[in-house]
Protein backbone atom coordinates (compact mmCIF):
# COMPACT_ATOMS: atom_id res chain seq x y z
CA UNK A 1 0.00 0.00 0.00
CA UNK A 2 3.17 2.15 1.14
CA UNK A 3 4.29 1.22 -2.11
CA UNK A 4 1.14 2.49 -4.35
CA UNK A 5 1.40 6.30 -2.72
CA UNK A 6 4.85 6.23 -3.26
CA UNK A 7 4.23 5.61 -6.92
CA UNK A 8 1.77 7.91 -7.34
CA UNK A 9 3.55 10.64 -5.00
CA UNK A 10 6.11 9.90 -8.04
CA UNK A 11 3.57 9.94 -10.51
CA UNK A 12 1.93 13.37 -9.61
CA UNK A 13 5.23 15.31 -8.57
CA UNK A 14 6.09 13.82 -12.72
CA UNK A 15 2.93 15.64 -13.66
CA UNK A 16 3.64 18.66 -11.82
CA UNK A 17 7.06 19.53 -13.52
CA UNK A 18 5.80 18.64 -16.78
CA UNK A 19 3.43 21.50 -16.19
CA UNK A 20 5.48 23.58 -14.12
CA UNK A 21 8.50 23.78 -16.98
CA UNK A 22 6.98 25.03 -20.27
CA UNK A 23 9.95 25.00 -22.35
CA UNK A 24 10.27 28.18 -24.21
CA UNK A 25 11.40 26.65 -28.16
CA UNK A 26 13.21 28.68 -30.45
CA UNK A 27 16.47 29.70 -30.98
CA UNK A 28 19.27 30.23 -28.53
CA UNK A 29 22.41 32.77 -29.02
CA UNK A 30 24.67 30.59 -31.26
CA UNK A 31 22.09 28.90 -33.31
CA UNK A 32 21.59 29.94 -37.27
CA UNK A 33 18.07 31.58 -37.79
CA UNK A 34 16.44 30.04 -40.48
CA UNK A 35 15.27 32.83 -43.12
CA UNK A 36 11.45 33.72 -43.71
CA UNK A 37 9.32 35.36 -46.24
CA UNK A 38 6.66 37.87 -44.46
CA UNK A 39 3.97 40.50 -46.00
CA UNK A 40 5.04 44.20 -45.44
CA UNK A 41 2.77 46.43 -44.51
CA UNK A 42 3.45 48.13 -48.24
CA UNK A 43 2.13 45.03 -49.57
CA UNK A 44 5.55 43.40 -50.71
CA UNK A 45 6.94 40.37 -49.44
CA UNK A 46 10.36 40.75 -47.55
CA UNK A 47 12.91 38.19 -46.55
CA UNK A 48 16.22 38.61 -44.94
CA UNK A 49 18.08 37.79 -47.62
CA UNK A 50 16.61 40.57 -49.55
CA UNK A 51 19.22 43.19 -47.57
CA UNK A 52 22.12 43.99 -49.52
CA UNK A 53 25.12 45.08 -47.90
CA UNK A 54 24.01 44.23 -44.12
CA UNK A 55 26.14 43.69 -41.44
CA UNK A 56 22.97 41.82 -39.43
CA UNK A 57 19.68 42.36 -38.62
CA UNK A 58 17.77 43.57 -35.52
CA UNK A 59 14.79 41.54 -35.41
CA UNK A 60 11.95 43.27 -33.12
CA UNK A 61 8.93 40.99 -32.35
CA UNK A 62 6.09 43.92 -31.86
CA UNK A 63 2.69 45.01 -31.94
CA UNK A 64 -0.09 47.77 -32.15
CA UNK A 65 -1.72 46.95 -29.21
CA UNK A 66 0.99 46.09 -26.29
CA UNK A 67 1.75 49.32 -24.27
CA UNK A 68 5.06 48.15 -23.62
CA UNK A 69 5.37 47.90 -27.49
CA UNK A 70 3.73 51.33 -27.69
CA UNK A 71 6.20 52.80 -25.23
CA UNK A 72 9.71 51.76 -27.66
CA UNK A 73 7.68 52.93 -31.00
CA UNK A 74 9.32 56.26 -30.80
CA UNK A 75 12.96 54.71 -29.54
CA UNK A 76 12.72 51.94 -32.41
CA UNK A 77 12.61 55.07 -34.81
CA UNK A 78 16.00 56.85 -33.00
CA UNK A 79 17.67 52.94 -32.48
CA UNK A 80 17.13 51.93 -36.23
CA UNK A 81 18.56 55.77 -37.59
CA UNK A 82 21.68 54.23 -35.55
CA UNK A 83 21.59 50.47 -36.03
CA UNK A 84 20.75 51.12 -40.00
CA UNK A 85 23.91 53.16 -40.24
CA UNK A 86 26.12 50.28 -39.04
CA UNK A 87 24.66 47.92 -41.14
CA UNK A 88 21.80 46.36 -38.89
CA UNK A 89 18.24 47.44 -40.19
CA UNK A 90 15.53 46.88 -37.66
CA UNK A 91 13.17 44.59 -39.01
CA UNK A 92 10.06 44.82 -37.22
CA UNK A 93 7.69 41.26 -37.01
CA UNK A 94 3.85 41.50 -35.95
CA UNK A 95 3.10 38.07 -34.54
CA UNK A 96 -0.11 38.15 -32.80
CA UNK A 97 -2.84 36.65 -34.53
CA UNK A 98 -5.15 39.47 -35.50
CA UNK A 99 -8.54 37.85 -34.75
CA UNK A 100 -7.67 37.21 -31.55
CA UNK A 101 -6.68 41.44 -31.14
CA UNK A 102 -8.33 42.67 -34.16
CA UNK A 103 -5.98 46.38 -32.98
CA UNK A 104 -2.91 44.17 -34.72
CA UNK A 105 -4.62 43.45 -37.84
CA UNK A 106 -2.54 44.00 -41.47
CA UNK A 107 -4.64 47.66 -42.00
CA UNK A 108 -4.48 48.28 -38.21
CA UNK A 109 -0.32 48.06 -38.99
CA UNK A 110 -0.27 49.73 -42.08
CA UNK A 111 -2.14 52.89 -40.23
CA UNK A 112 0.12 52.83 -37.58
CA UNK A 113 3.37 52.19 -39.82
CA UNK A 114 2.42 55.01 -41.96
CA UNK A 115 1.33 57.41 -38.51
CA UNK A 116 4.24 57.05 -36.69
CA UNK A 117 6.55 56.74 -40.23
CA UNK A 118 8.31 53.70 -39.30
CA UNK A 119 11.75 54.19 -40.98
CA UNK A 120 12.08 50.19 -41.16
CA UNK A 121 9.59 47.07 -42.26
CA UNK A 122 6.62 46.17 -40.60
CA UNK A 123 5.87 42.25 -41.39
CA UNK A 124 2.78 40.39 -40.11
CA UNK A 125 3.79 36.71 -39.26
CA UNK A 126 0.64 35.59 -41.25
CA UNK A 127 -0.54 32.04 -40.32
CA UNK A 128 1.69 32.53 -36.63
CA UNK A 129 4.74 30.23 -38.41
CA UNK A 130 7.46 32.43 -37.83
CA UNK A 131 7.62 33.54 -34.34
CA UNK A 132 7.92 30.15 -32.63
CA UNK A 133 11.04 29.32 -34.67
CA UNK A 134 12.63 32.26 -33.23
CA UNK A 135 10.97 31.33 -29.68
CA UNK A 136 9.65 34.95 -29.27
CA UNK A 137 7.41 34.69 -26.23
CA UNK A 138 6.37 38.84 -26.28
CA UNK A 139 6.35 41.85 -27.70
CA UNK A 140 8.90 43.82 -27.66
CA UNK A 141 11.31 40.72 -28.31
CA UNK A 142 14.22 41.83 -29.69
CA UNK A 143 16.62 39.17 -31.78
CA UNK A 144 19.86 40.33 -32.95
CA UNK A 145 21.31 38.32 -35.97
CA UNK A 146 25.07 38.61 -37.69
CA UNK A 147 25.71 38.29 -41.39
CA UNK A 148 24.94 34.54 -41.46
CA UNK A 149 21.92 34.85 -39.09
CA UNK A 150 23.85 33.62 -36.19
CA UNK A 151 21.22 35.11 -33.43
CA UNK A 152 24.00 36.79 -31.16
CA UNK A 153 21.79 38.57 -28.77
CA UNK A 154 18.32 37.99 -27.09
CA UNK A 155 16.16 39.78 -25.03
CA UNK A 156 14.88 43.51 -24.50
CA UNK A 157 16.34 46.88 -26.50
CA UNK A 158 17.44 48.56 -23.37
CA UNK A 159 17.06 48.24 -19.26
CA UNK A 160 13.94 50.59 -18.60
CA UNK A 161 10.85 50.23 -20.71
CA UNK A 162 8.53 52.33 -18.72
CA UNK A 163 11.04 55.59 -18.86
CA UNK A 164 13.35 56.00 -21.45
CA UNK A 165 14.94 58.90 -19.51
CA UNK A 166 16.17 56.85 -17.53
CA UNK A 167 17.71 54.44 -19.61
CA UNK A 168 21.50 53.58 -18.28
CA UNK A 169 22.35 50.47 -21.06
CA UNK A 170 21.16 50.24 -24.38
CA UNK A 171 21.38 46.62 -25.21
CA UNK A 172 20.61 46.71 -28.72
CA UNK A 173 23.40 49.34 -28.87
CA UNK A 174 25.55 47.38 -27.27
CA UNK A 175 25.12 44.36 -28.57
CA UNK A 176 25.87 45.59 -32.46
CA UNK A 177 29.25 47.12 -31.20
CA UNK A 178 30.61 44.28 -29.46
CA UNK A 179 29.33 42.23 -32.87
CA UNK A 180 31.32 44.66 -34.88
CA UNK A 181 34.36 44.47 -32.74
CA UNK A 182 34.79 41.09 -33.13
CA UNK A 183 33.33 40.05 -30.02
CA UNK A 184 30.48 38.00 -28.34
CA UNK A 185 27.62 40.78 -26.83
CA UNK A 186 27.58 40.84 -23.08
CA UNK A 187 24.75 40.27 -21.31
CA UNK A 188 23.97 37.82 -24.90
CA UNK A 189 20.15 37.46 -23.27
CA UNK A 190 18.07 39.91 -21.22
CA UNK A 191 14.53 40.39 -20.42
CA UNK A 192 11.86 42.67 -19.89
CA UNK A 193 7.86 42.79 -18.86
CA UNK A 194 6.04 42.56 -22.34
CA UNK A 195 2.52 41.52 -23.55
CA UNK A 196 2.55 37.32 -24.04
CA UNK A 197 2.12 36.91 -28.11
CA UNK A 198 -1.88 36.15 -28.79
CA UNK A 199 -2.89 32.47 -30.33
CA UNK A 200 -6.34 31.47 -30.84
CA UNK A 201 -7.03 28.89 -28.07
CA UNK B 1 -5.58 76.52 -3.82
CA UNK B 2 -5.73 73.98 -7.10
CA UNK B 3 -3.19 72.34 -5.27
CA UNK B 4 -5.52 72.02 -1.83
CA UNK B 5 -8.52 71.19 -4.41
CA UNK B 6 -6.83 68.12 -5.86
CA UNK B 7 -5.40 66.75 -2.33
CA UNK B 8 -9.28 67.29 -1.50
CA UNK B 9 -10.31 65.07 -4.16
CA UNK B 10 -7.73 62.74 -3.10
CA UNK B 11 -8.95 61.92 -0.09
CA UNK B 12 -12.51 61.76 -1.21
CA UNK B 13 -11.40 59.13 -3.50
CA UNK B 14 -9.45 57.24 -0.84
CA UNK B 15 -12.36 56.86 1.42
CA UNK B 16 -14.50 56.51 -1.31
CA UNK B 17 -12.43 53.19 -2.82
CA UNK B 18 -12.47 50.20 0.42
CA UNK B 19 -9.85 48.46 -1.90
CA UNK B 20 -6.32 48.97 -0.84
CA UNK B 21 -3.40 48.02 -2.33
CA UNK B 22 0.35 48.44 -1.34
CA UNK B 23 3.08 49.93 -3.00
CA UNK B 24 6.49 48.88 -3.54
CA UNK B 25 9.14 50.88 -5.62
CA UNK B 26 11.44 48.29 -5.34
CA UNK B 27 11.36 44.62 -5.82
CA UNK B 28 14.09 44.44 -2.69
CA UNK B 29 11.48 45.19 -0.75
CA UNK B 30 8.37 43.15 -2.46
CA UNK B 31 10.67 40.00 -2.79
CA UNK B 32 9.70 38.69 0.59
CA UNK B 33 5.85 38.13 -0.32
CA UNK B 34 7.36 35.10 -2.69
CA UNK B 35 9.05 33.26 0.05
CA UNK B 36 7.00 33.42 3.23
CA UNK B 37 7.70 30.02 4.83
CA UNK B 38 5.21 28.72 6.70
CA UNK B 39 2.28 26.62 5.78
CA UNK B 40 -0.21 28.58 3.48
CA UNK B 41 -0.18 28.49 0.11
CA UNK B 42 0.51 31.53 -1.47
CA UNK B 43 -1.42 31.90 -5.17
CA UNK B 44 0.85 34.69 -6.63
CA UNK B 45 -0.51 36.14 -10.29
CA UNK B 46 1.68 39.11 -11.80
CA UNK B 47 -0.97 40.96 -14.08
CA UNK B 48 -1.84 44.46 -15.24
CA UNK B 49 -4.69 46.32 -16.26
CA UNK B 50 -3.25 47.15 -19.63
CA UNK B 51 -2.85 43.34 -20.11
CA UNK B 52 -5.84 41.99 -22.03
CA UNK B 53 -5.64 38.13 -21.05
CA UNK B 54 -4.72 38.97 -17.92
CA UNK B 55 -7.81 41.08 -17.04
CA UNK B 56 -9.62 38.38 -18.75
CA UNK B 57 -8.62 35.72 -15.67
CA UNK B 58 -9.11 37.98 -12.72
CA UNK B 59 -12.40 36.62 -12.00
CA UNK B 60 -11.08 33.69 -11.47
CA UNK B 61 -9.00 34.55 -9.04
CA UNK B 62 -11.09 36.57 -7.18
CA UNK B 63 -13.45 33.08 -7.30
CA UNK B 64 -10.77 31.53 -5.69
CA UNK B 65 -9.75 34.11 -3.27
CA UNK B 66 -13.91 33.80 -2.12
CA UNK B 67 -14.08 30.27 -2.03
CA UNK B 68 -11.42 29.81 -0.01
CA UNK B 69 -11.25 32.15 2.68
CA UNK B 70 -11.95 29.26 5.24
CA UNK B 71 -8.01 27.70 4.08
CA UNK B 72 -4.95 28.63 4.20
CA UNK B 73 -4.86 30.16 0.97
CA UNK B 74 -3.57 33.46 0.06
CA UNK B 75 -4.44 34.94 -3.10
CA UNK B 76 -2.31 37.71 -4.13
CA UNK B 77 -2.30 40.09 -7.11
CA UNK B 78 0.65 42.11 -8.45
CA UNK B 79 0.32 44.04 -10.38
CA UNK B 80 2.56 45.91 -12.86
CA UNK B 81 0.22 49.06 -13.91
CA UNK B 82 2.33 52.37 -14.62
CA UNK B 83 3.23 55.25 -12.41
CA UNK B 84 1.07 57.78 -14.51
CA UNK B 85 -1.45 55.73 -14.99
CA UNK B 86 -2.36 54.85 -10.77
CA UNK B 87 -5.35 57.09 -10.61
CA UNK B 88 -6.35 57.26 -13.56
CA UNK B 89 -6.51 53.93 -14.42
CA UNK B 90 -5.54 51.14 -11.99
CA UNK B 91 -7.25 52.30 -8.87
CA UNK B 92 -10.73 52.96 -10.84
CA UNK B 93 -10.03 49.63 -12.22
CA UNK B 94 -9.98 47.73 -8.61
CA UNK B 95 -12.88 50.03 -7.32
CA UNK B 96 -15.43 48.99 -10.46
CA UNK B 97 -14.21 45.53 -10.38
CA UNK B 98 -14.88 45.49 -6.31
CA UNK B 99 -11.07 43.41 -6.07
CA UNK B 100 -11.11 41.84 -3.02
CA UNK B 101 -8.07 39.92 -3.22
CA UNK B 102 -5.07 41.02 -1.48
CA UNK B 103 -3.22 43.60 -4.24
CA UNK B 104 0.54 44.86 -4.47
CA UNK B 105 1.60 47.50 -7.15
CA UNK B 106 4.70 46.74 -8.25
CA UNK B 107 6.41 49.85 -9.80
CA UNK B 108 10.18 48.88 -9.90
CA UNK B 109 11.07 49.46 -13.23
CA UNK B 110 14.51 47.69 -13.67
CA UNK B 111 13.20 44.55 -14.90
CA UNK B 112 16.15 42.65 -16.23
CA UNK B 113 17.44 42.85 -12.66
CA UNK B 114 14.28 40.83 -10.93
CA UNK B 115 12.37 38.93 -13.65
CA UNK B 116 14.74 36.15 -12.75
CA UNK B 117 14.56 36.51 -9.38
CA UNK B 118 10.56 36.24 -9.71
CA UNK B 119 11.55 32.54 -11.66
CA UNK B 120 14.41 31.72 -13.87
CA UNK B 121 11.37 30.50 -16.38
CA UNK B 122 9.80 33.09 -16.71
CA UNK B 123 10.51 35.14 -20.21
CA UNK B 124 8.71 38.27 -18.89
CA UNK B 125 5.39 37.70 -20.83
CA UNK B 126 2.30 38.70 -18.33
CA UNK B 127 0.33 37.06 -17.15
CA UNK B 128 2.23 34.78 -14.69
CA UNK B 129 1.21 32.74 -11.66
CA UNK B 130 2.67 31.37 -9.12
CA UNK B 131 1.82 29.28 -6.22
CA UNK B 132 4.31 28.09 -3.49
CA UNK B 133 3.72 26.56 0.23
CA UNK B 134 6.93 26.30 1.92
CA UNK B 135 9.70 25.29 -0.54
CA UNK B 136 7.34 23.84 -2.83
CA UNK B 137 6.54 26.06 -6.20
CA UNK B 138 4.55 25.81 -9.09
CA UNK B 139 5.41 28.37 -12.36
CA UNK B 140 2.90 29.02 -15.23
CA UNK B 141 3.52 31.73 -17.76
CA UNK B 142 0.29 31.34 -19.74
CA UNK B 143 -3.66 32.74 -18.56
CA UNK B 144 -5.82 30.32 -17.62
CA UNK B 145 -9.01 29.63 -19.63
CA UNK B 146 -11.57 28.75 -16.43
CA UNK B 147 -11.65 28.82 -12.83
CA UNK B 148 -11.39 25.13 -12.91
CA UNK B 149 -7.93 25.37 -14.98
CA UNK B 150 -6.75 27.58 -12.32
CA UNK B 151 -8.06 25.50 -9.00
CA UNK B 152 -6.41 22.42 -10.70
CA UNK B 153 -3.04 24.06 -10.93
CA UNK B 154 -3.36 25.77 -7.49
CA UNK B 155 -4.29 21.93 -6.06
CA UNK B 156 -0.83 20.69 -7.50
CA UNK B 157 0.28 22.52 -4.67
CA UNK B 158 -2.25 23.15 -2.10
CA UNK B 159 -3.24 19.80 -2.05
CA UNK B 160 -0.60 17.73 -1.98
Amino acid sequence: MKNIFYSLGLVSMFCLMAATFPVHGGYHVGDTAEDFKLMNVSGDYVSLSDYKDVNGYVVVFTCNHCPYAVMYEDRLIELHAKTAELGFPIVAIQPNDPEVKPADSFSEMQIRHKEKGFPFVYLLDEGQKVYPKFGATKTPHVFILDKQRKVRYIGAIDDNARDASAVTQNYVLDAIDAIQNGKDPDPATTKAIGCSIKVKK
Amino acid sequence: MRLLFISLLGLITTIGVSQSYTTYDSFDDFEHILHQDNDTTYVINFWATWCGPCVKELPYFEELHQKTKDQKLKVILVSLDFKKQIEKKFVPFLKENKIASQVVLLLDSKEQEWIDKVDERWSGAIPITIVYRGKRRAFLEEDFASYTELEHFVNTIHKN
